[in-house]
């Protein structure tokens, strides 16, 4: 299972790399960083179907940070949520998938996002409702680590232990490079640990490319929030994007694309 | 109107158990009814307004239908990207009531007063704007919202409105309704000003006047038939709004006026471009502001003796 898993995100990182190319869109390397991550999420914890992508017992997952929108799409795509054709629609003329998410876009999108801040409250919400209605369903959210620079994100952090959302999950790409510069350097966050326990969340640090580590932490069951701090490398995968703060914004012209693609094999 | 809605909203709450009401901090001797009766489907998520709206966007998107009740700014100003986003853009079956319309919470100041609220909320698409004149306008659309798809916005007076309908009408979102016949004049109020439009139009009885009077509770979608069908009728047309004159009834009124064949004599009553800086209650600062019977009537009174 191990195998197929590191074989999927292979998979899944050319069809970003390939959808940005073909596009020119931004966040290449925001996308890598969360690569694992979802493959995980989809293709071994969440209770899904992409036959029936509104089945009201399915887990609720939501990327708030929308800006790796490629990586969701990328994903969706790969576990057949819709055809791999589409992802050629996006961020382009007459596209069907734009470069934030537009829940209307494609099965399989639970939320919109773009705008950095409403996911862990929208997750929040979510994980209200399922516990008096579904209690067996999970609201998993991911964020990025620049996101919780927006004082939306800790209205959430500190009302969902309060409310005992024992099936609520937040997990942080913590990449260590946001927008405008290095993370910690912009504003730091640490120590970020110390902060959500002080916050009352159970809070487990991993390695956010260790597929093991990944899915010990998503089924780790604690009766309260849970808060995933994932350590990720921007770029992560491609040897000339990983840690660069450029590929934030880049996307790979023809050349690169091919040295990229053999990077994967 | 306050406490109006929260009866209205028990009743519906104990046939729907679809009804959910989120609250920031603020509902002290208005909400204990719902929160009492309904302990599972009421939240308090303390003084946080973003907060407030992203959850019930979320409770909408399992299948409640939130209603998120606290003072008009804190409602619509603070949260404005959440509502953009996941109320509107996200089309979630959210209810975001602002209660303190205008100048309603007119000693506490500026902080309080809520006088663009209709001009921000009517600009985002697929937002349903509610602007009731009456507590049995606002009976009647929180009843009619129950089963009403998509978001929906209501302006809440505050306490102490008369009752200015006929009760056996019928009401609907999205139709203005006729509060008083008349065929000299025609006043249009939305909200919370149905009251003086009524006064107003009783003062001009009495010069031989006569006013028709219409409350456009629904702001939108915005009745632009109705409001072409008092074009067609050739008289003045006067709004009357305890909002600023940017953005509100009367840019809505105007901008119908605008793309008709017709040019009437026309003109709106409402808040000029300005922040109260004075201290004292609703009616002291409406005053200032010449939201009242007399201050309008008067100007009314001088516009039509120009005319002729």
């Amino acid at each position: 299972m191990m195998h197929d898993l590191i074989s999927i995100t292979k998979s899944i990182r050319k069809s970003i790399l390939m959808m940005n190319h073909q596009s020119n869109a931004s966040h290449s390397g925001s996308c890598l960083s969360v690569v694992e991550l979802l493959t995980c999420l989809y293709f071994e914890f969440l209770n899904i179907d992409p036959k029936n992508p509104k089945d009201e017992n399915r887990d609720r997952f939501i990327l708030s940070k929308g800006h790796a929108s490629a990586a969701l799409y990328a994903t969706l795509a790969e576990r057949g949520f819709f055809s791999k054709n589409i992802l050629a629609k996006f961020y382009v003329d007459n596209g069907i998938l734009p470069g934030h998410i537009d829940m209307t876009a494609a099965p399989g999108l639970e939320c919109a996002a773009g705008s950095l801040g409403h996911g862990l409250a929208i997750g929040c919400g979510m994980a209200i409702g399922l516990k008096n209605k579904k209690p067996s369903a999970k609201v998993i959210v991911i964020i990025s680590d620049g996101e919780l620079n927006e004082g939306s994100i800790w209205e959430p952090i500190l009302l969902a232990p309060h409310l005992h959302l024992n099936n609520l999950t937040v997990v942080i790409d913590y990449n260590k490079i946001q927008s405008f510069g290095i993370t910690n350097e912009v504003v730091n966050l640490e120590p970020l640990t110390e902060k959500l326990v002080a916050f009352n969340w159970h809070v487990i640090n991993i390695d956010g490319h260790n597929i093991e580590q990944i899915i010990d932490a998503l089924n780790f069951k604690i009766d309260k929030p849970k808060a995933i701090i994932a350590n990720t490398i921007k770029g992560k995968g491609i040897s000339f994007m990983e840690n660069k703060l450029e590929w934030h914004y880049r996307s790979p012209n023809k050349e690169l694309l091919e040295k990229a693609l053999e990077e994967l094999e | 109107m306050r406490k109006t809605f929260i009866d209205t909203l028990v009743k519906e709450a104990k046939k729907d158990e679809r009804i959910f009401l989120v609250c920031p901090d603020i509902g002290y001797s208005v909400l204990e009814v719902f929160r009492d009766q309904f302990p599972n489907r009421f939240l308090n998520v303390g003084v946080a307004e973003q907060n407030a709206i992203s959850i019930a966007a979320g409770l909408a998107l399992t299948g409640y239908i939130p209603f998120v009740y606290t003072i008009m700014p804190f409602v619509v100003m603070r949260p404005f990207e959440q509502i953009r986003i996941d109320v509107a853009y996200m089309n979630t079956n959210v209810r975001i009531v602002g209660v303190g319309a205008g100048f309603s919470y007119g000693a506490a100041g500026a902080t309080h007063h809520s006088l663009e609220d209709i001009a921000i909320m009517r600009v985002l698409p697929g937002m349903t704007v509610i602007c009731p004149g009456d507590p049995w306008e606002v009976q009647q659309s929180v009843k009619a919202s129950i089963n009403y798809k998509g978001p929906v916005y209501f302006r809440l007076g505050k306490q102490g409105e008369p009752i200015l309908n006929d009760k056996t009408s019928s009401y609907q979102i999205g139709k203005a309704t006729l509060i008083r016949n008349g065929d000299h004049v025609h006043l249009i109020s939305t909200s919370n000003t149905l009251e003086i439009s009524c006064k107003v139009a009783e003062a001009l009885s009495s010069q031989n006047i006569n006013c028709s009077v219409t409350s456009m509770h629904t702001m939108k979608p915005f009745d632009v038939n109705y409001i072409n069908s008092l074009l067609e009728t050739c008289k003045p047309i006067f709004t009357i709004e305890e909002h600023y004159i940017v953005g509100g009834l009367g840019s809505a009124v105007s901008e119908v006026i605008a793309e008709s064949k017709f040019n009437p004599l026309f003109k709106r009553f409402g808040v000029n471009d300005q922040f109260s800086h004075y201290v004292g209650g609703q009616d002291f600062i409406r005053d200032k502001f010449g939201i009242n019977t007399e201050i309008i009537t008067q100007e009314i009174l001088e516009l039509l003796k120009k005319e002729k």
